[in-house]
């Protein structure tokens, strides 16, 4: 997993409550064998019409928002079914932070462990945030996870709040597996006994 | 020592490392693998230079996707299906785990492979992208489904990240009725919890009605407990188990098979082992049952009627209003008056030998309703050949059912057995979710004996008058 680096990037605003990940990703999508490639289909059905052309009223499909890499979002984010798909699909857009004031336990796990950052806000500080991204092209936050801080285009200064051992994990661009295999001796050694005790296996 | 249930003790036999917060690294025994769920966890593994750390404990079968039709090795229609079934025997063999292609007669739904070619062993740990994992429990094996980060997680490590469930025990006293089956037992414990009733345990399920079950039917026990929201279902290894096991491909042999059974024979819960929750429903009290709305718990004995939303409670409510609605059913009508089009026999439910000799055992020398449209799909290819072995196939052909190959086919429809909007099918699978078997598609659960009267009489039958 690539390191979480301090960025500033373009902030879309999707006002919207319930961003649920059917519509951050359809089903129809599921058939994939990748993890990459999703990014073109992420919010399909807002994003395109029935013959695939786009519909230019959705945001990530204006101009000066093609290359947004923050998300700032209504309440309850990333609900709905389970799909690592969800995740997938907004990393490979090249969404890097979701903002909101909650997001769905699933999903909300499922991004640390695709190199995603979801910030959780009180409601204030989102509208704040909100009203930046509706800037259009001045629409610029920087996130600095190791500061814990969003700064917006004017110097104002958002702190935020993460779990210390997730924030270690994307800072070093750990995933459960990296971790995992820091274990290795561990693993090793239950391996050697088994092989004694169950031998059968 | 203090006293233990089986899943702790199967649990602390497959613990790698604990951390001070109790998250441990369980060590997996056997990782099953299909189509649908892998690929992004083998692509991964690529783009990280990672291998398989234990391939011999790796096991792949393509079964989601699969036609069910002649011809499939060869060419399968539906392009994104045959992507995904190439990139699995891409996958099997650049990173060198067991295999089983459609092309394999031991081809099948991945967890009546398992079983069948002896991968699943008592005490065992056995995880798979797929929440019907909970089959393998029969054996007294803890198995549960994982997600494809997991998949990769197991791939690379052979381990999974865990916290320990609570226990809670099931309890099935006594005999079961003519005409009561596994099926049965399992939507009404499902029926008496609720699907969120295991949500945060592991289920033990026991007494004599359990005891008495062959291993088909407790491997259709545990498949469905999930459905009632555990983690996985167990069932205490027995002469039973070990009586199927001895002598499948994979089981241990001579003295290791000794010193196995050894260790089997200690696989129980003790006398006083503290339980979390325990629930117990008579064997007597269970009748044949069939579900009439769009979630497992939705079920009821056929002798009954379609409930009206005014009988339930909270949320509920709401939920049997819009599921009488999608099933297109009115309060009040007999549930053995309503009318099937469609009839499914298979899935890891109910695709077992056993399951087909209990249909078969209905249908002998009968036909099934003008017009129906009734299927059964072998749960592998071996119970398909056994099946036409016994004489089995050519009763269902008779009857007039078509005689498919082994996949999940209709279970979840993402291969093209589907049902088409407004259609209502007699089914054996596990799911009765909106649009599970198609869109707009009507389900019913029952037991593969019901699914055969139903396709007899052309509407939902208590299987008790055909007998
Ligand atoms: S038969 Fe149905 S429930 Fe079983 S593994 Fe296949 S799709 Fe899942």
């Amino acid at each position: 997993m690539d390191k979480f680096e301090t960025f500033t990037g373009i902030a879309a605003p999707m006002p919207l409550v319930n961003i649920d990940t059917d519509m951050i990703i359809p089903k129809q999508f599921l058939k994939t064998i990748k993890r990459s490639g999703l990014g073109v289909h992420a919010f399909d059905e807002m994003r395109y019409d029935a013959e695939g052309n786009e519909n230019p009223d959705f945001v990530l499909n204006k101009p000066q928002y093609r290359e947004s890499q923050i998300i700032v979002a209504g309440d309850n984010f990333g609900c709905g079914s389970s799909r690592e798909h969800a995740p997938w699909a907004l990393a490979d857009f090249g969404i890097k932070v979701v903002v909101s004031t909650s997001f769905a336990d699933i999903f909300f796990n499922n991004c640390f462990k695709n190199g995603m950052l979801p910030i959780i806000l009180p409601q204030d500080q989102v509208d704040l945030l909100m009203a930046e991204a509706e800037k259009g092209e001045n629409a610029r936050l920087s996130v600095d996870l190791e500061n814990q801080q969003i700064t917006t285009s004017d110097g104002t200064v958002i702190s935020f709040d993460v779990d210390a051992f997730k924030k270690h994990c994307l800072l070093n661009g750990l995933d459960d597996i990296g971790l995992t295999m820091e274990k290795e001796a561990s693993i090793s050694a239950y391996e050697a006994q088994a092989a004694q005790s169950r031998p059968w296996v | 020592m203090s006293p233990k249930t089986l899943y702790d003790k199967i649990w602390d036999a497959h613990v790698a490392h604990e951390a001070e917060d109790g998250t441990c690294l369980l060590y997996i025994d056997r990782h099953l693998v299909h189509e649908v769920t892998s690929p992004q966890a083998f692509e991964g593994l690529r783009m990280t230079g990672r291998k398989v750390r234990a391939p011999e404990k790796t096991i792949a079968v393509p079964d989601h996707n699969v036609p069910t039709t002649a011809g499939r090795d060869t060419h399968i229609d539906n392009e994104e299906s045959r992507i995904q079934v190439e990139a699995l025997d891409k996958n099997a063999k650049d990173f060198g785990v067991h295999y089983y292609p459609v092309s394999d007669i031991r081809q099948g739904i991945v967890h009546i492979v398992g079983p069948e070619q002896g991968w699943t062993l008592p005490g065992m740990t056995v995880v798979c992208g797929d929440s019907h994992t909970a089959t393998h429990g029969a054996f007294g094996s803890l198995a549960h489904g994982i997600g494809t980060s997991e998949v990769e997680h197991v791939l690379a490590t052979q381990t999974l990240i865990q916290k320990k469930s609570k226990n809670m025990k099931v309890e099935i006293t006594g005999t079961l009725a003519p005409g009561v089956t596994a099926k049965d037992i399992t939507l009404a414990v499902i029926g008496e919890t609720g699907t969120a009733g295991g949500t945060g345990y592991v289920i033990e399920y026991c007494g004599e009605a359990i005891r008495g079950l062959s291993m088909e039917g407790r491997m259709t026990v545990c498949n469905m407990a999930i459905e009632g929201g555990a983690r996985a279902g167990l069932i205490a290894p027995d002469e039973t188990t070990f009586e199927y096991v001895k002598g499948r491909p994979h089981a241990p042999k001579g003295a290791q098979w000794e010193a196995a059974l050894n260790w089997w024979k200690t696989l129980y819960s003790d006398d006083d082992a503290q339980w979390d929750k325990v629930i117990t429903i008579r064997g007597e009290d269970i009748a044949p049952v069939v579900t009439w709305g769009t979630s497992p718990e939705d079920v009821l004995p056929i002798s009954g009627v379609v409930p009206a939303p005014e009988d339930f409670e909270g949320g509920k409510v709401d939920a049997a209003r819009r599921a009488l609605d999608y099933m297109d059913l009115k309060p009040g009508m007999p549930l053995s008056e309503i009318e099937i089009d469609t009839v499914f026999i298979g899935s890891c439910t109910n695709g077992r030998i056993e399951d087909l000799r209990a249909a078969a055992a209905i249908l002998k020398g009968k036909k099934i309703k003008d017009g129906m449209r009734a299927m059964v799909v072998p749960g592998s290819g071996l119970v398909r050949a056994q099946a036409e072995e016994e004489g089995i196939a050519d009763i269902f052909k008779d009857a007039g059912f078509e005689w498919r190959l082994a996949g999940c086919s209709m279970c979840l429809a993402m291969n093209p057995d589907q049902l088409q909007p407004g259609e209502r099918c007699a089914a054996t699978s596990n799911r009765n979710f909106e649009g599970r078997q198609g869109r707009g598609g009507r389900t019913h659960l029952l037991s593969p004996a019901m699914a055969a009267a139903a396709a007899v009489t052309g509407k939902l039958t208590d299987v008790r008058e055909l007998m």
